[in-house]
């Protein structure tokens, strides 16, 4: 399964990417390759974390065609929503982008993932509302690898806020599909 | 000897190539980094700067590369187990010192996280267009040790292998790794500390009047090494010199002492040869790869498989000492090897040099910036079956 988390830096695109694969790898049995890319801007410039998920060891550590985008800037959903095979599930932050370009042979879902994060007091925690999100529609992953994929990779203290924004998007997202 | 456990950070994890290679140099007992920041290595020596202090270890931020080479050199006579990091830029600034790491047969790891070049290059793309200067970068006539991984798991099991051959035979071992391995994220498990092999430094034990730094009797091994302020007087020097390390400018300790840098690896290479192969036996022909295109190769002879072609892959670990003899051997046996690599041709060369014309060699060149396309490597197997 290859997957593309996209969106502008300093949104936590990385770690979006990094949580999915360390969920898949150390507690789903699965095998995950992360690898990223950014513009030289420290914040703000385009970003993504590309995830390729396995049963079988990653050969091919890069992704060509996703069958997963992830997009969290309008700038992203441009960029990359040319790239998803026909089937694909396209992930959107329903304020953030509003597509121009529009594919009707994926599937789009969307969730105000910063509205809700900005709720929960911070904005600051809206890419793993977006995580729980991803974790409720796509299923790559359990909802419990995710949880126990939090520390350790979010400071101690905010551990219960990230689960907080964690079951948030998995719940939006439930919610949506029922 | 196994792995000091203040040093071993036992779990699983999920980190890349770069942090691998701290960690592994960390439980294979290193406790002095001195390097200059370059992308994409960094990383490497950010890890070990915040590992360090809970493990005794001293990191320095040198001004520059030639300095961080020289530093390293000082520290692993010394005593503690030294390392420095970098890439291409970096690398080449530092083949002055690691030549004179060579002369006074000073065990380090120098590591080259490859990115494209010549020059400034790819800062943040990958390559693996640095394997002909690992061999021959430093002037005069020397052999090395160089290592490649393709995966963080490999970068911590290796540095750990890198730093054991590098107090085995007493020379700098070249970890040259790539970016893409470097920056990529997979589950890496760290051992507990005592399943984890460590070669100590060799420290001479008897009279101190008795000490010689070198030991050049022709039967290819290293002798024991002291601690600079432990109060022995003895000389080193990148100049010629004899077994107790004074210069001698002559052609007679010139054939000496060259000749035992050489002959102590090339006489050991089926002891340091680190290979994977598989399905070489029936093969009419063999891909040859190392580091990060391993992997896109091995994608590429499963392809060829499932098409009935009869594939074997050869993957070099240690891609420095050269396995010649191995080449040679099954040039007699296979139509052609494939050696796919991120540069224009430099393993390729020595494939072509071993298989002297019984096998053909077809390189599949990419001058740099990303992976090969596992189909670019697959057409090249189907010439090569044909």
């Amino acid at each position: 399964m290859d997957i593309r988390f996209s969106g502008f830096g300093g949104q936590g695109i990385i770690k979006s990417g990094m949580l999915i694969g360390k969920a898949a790898s150390l507690f789903d049995s699965k095998f995950a390759t992360l690898t990223q890319s950014f513009g030289p801007e420290a914040r703000g410039g385009a970003c993504s974390a590309q995830v390729v998920i396995d049963s079988n060891a990653v050969l091919y550590p890069y992704i060509v065609t996703p069958e997963i985008l992830v997009a969290m800037s309008q700038e992203a959903y441009e960029k990359f929503i040319g790239d998803p095979k026909k089937g694909s599930i396209v992930l959107t932050d329903t304020d953030l982008v509003k597509p121009k370009t529009k594919r009707k042979d994926v599937k789009l879902f969307s969730i105000p993932a910063t509205r809700i994060a900005e709720e929960m007091g911070n904005r600051i925690f809206a890419n793993v509302v977006m995580v729980g999100f991803f974790t409720a529609i796509t299923g790559v992953v359990s909802i419990d690898a995710m949880k126990k994929a939090l520390p350790g990779s979010v400071p101690d203290r905010f551990i219960d806020k990230n689960i907080e924004a964690l079951e948030r998007g998995y719940t939006y997202g439930k919610e949506l599909t029922n | 000897m196994k792995a000091d456990p203040i040093g071993v950070a036992t779990g699983s994890h999920y980190i890349d190539g770069d942090h691998a290679c701290a960690e592994g140099a960390i439980a294979a007992g290193c406790r002095f980094l001195a390097g200059y920041p370059i992308t994409p290595s960094t990383e490497v020596a950010e890890r070990m700067a915040e590992r360090f202090p809970k493990v005794g270890g001293m990191f320095i931020q040198m001004e520059d590369e030639l300095a961080s080479m020289a530093a390293v050199v000082g520290a692993a006579w010394a005593g503690p187990k030294s390392m420095t990091v970098t890439s291409g830029p970096g690398f080449s600034l530092m083949m002055e010192n690691l030549g004179l790491a060579i002369m006074m047969e000073t065990p380090c790891v120098v590591v080259n996280v490859q990115r494209g070049g010549p020059s400034t290059g790819l800062p943040t793309l990958t390559g693996q267009a640095d394997m002909m200067q690992a061999r021959w970068g430093s002037h005069g006539d020397y052999e090395i040790i160089a290592i490649s991984p393709n995966s963080p798991q490999e970068c911590f099991d290796l540095t750990v292998k890198a730093f054991n051959l590098s107090e085995k035979y007493r020379v700098p071992v070249l970890f040259m790794m790539d970016e893409c391995v470097g920056h990529m994220t997979e589950k890496v498990v760290i051992p507990e500390a005592d399943k984890i092999d460590i070669v100590p430094r060799n420290f001479y034990k008897g009279k101190k009047e008795d000490y010689r730094p070198y030991k050049f009797n022709g039967d290819n091994s290293v002798g024991p090494m002291i601690k600079a302020g432990d109060g022995y007087n003895i000389h080193i020097t990148g100049l010629t010199h004899d077994e107790r390390g004074y210069p001698v400018i002559n052609a007679d300790a010139q054939d000496k002492n060259v000749n035992h840098l050489v002959d102590k690896i090339i006489k050991n290479e089926e002891d340091i040869r680190m290979i994977e192969t598989d399905q070489i036996d029936d093969a009419e022909v063999i891909v040859i790869s190392y580091g990060i295109t391993s992997r896109v190769a091995l994608k590429a002879v499963q392809d060829a498989r499932a098409a009935g072609m009869k594939v074997g892959i050869m993957r070099l670990i240690t891609v420095w000492p050269f396995p010649e003899k191995l080449i040679k051997k099954l040039s007699s046996k296979v139509k052609a090897f494939i050696v796919p690599e991120i540069n224009l041709g430099q393993v390729s060369i020595e494939v072509e040099r071993c298989a002297a014309g019984k096998a053909t060699t077809i390189g599949v060149p990419h001058a740099g910036g990303w992976v090969h396309d596992p189909n670019d490597i697959l057409k090249a197997i189907k010439k090569g079956v044909k």
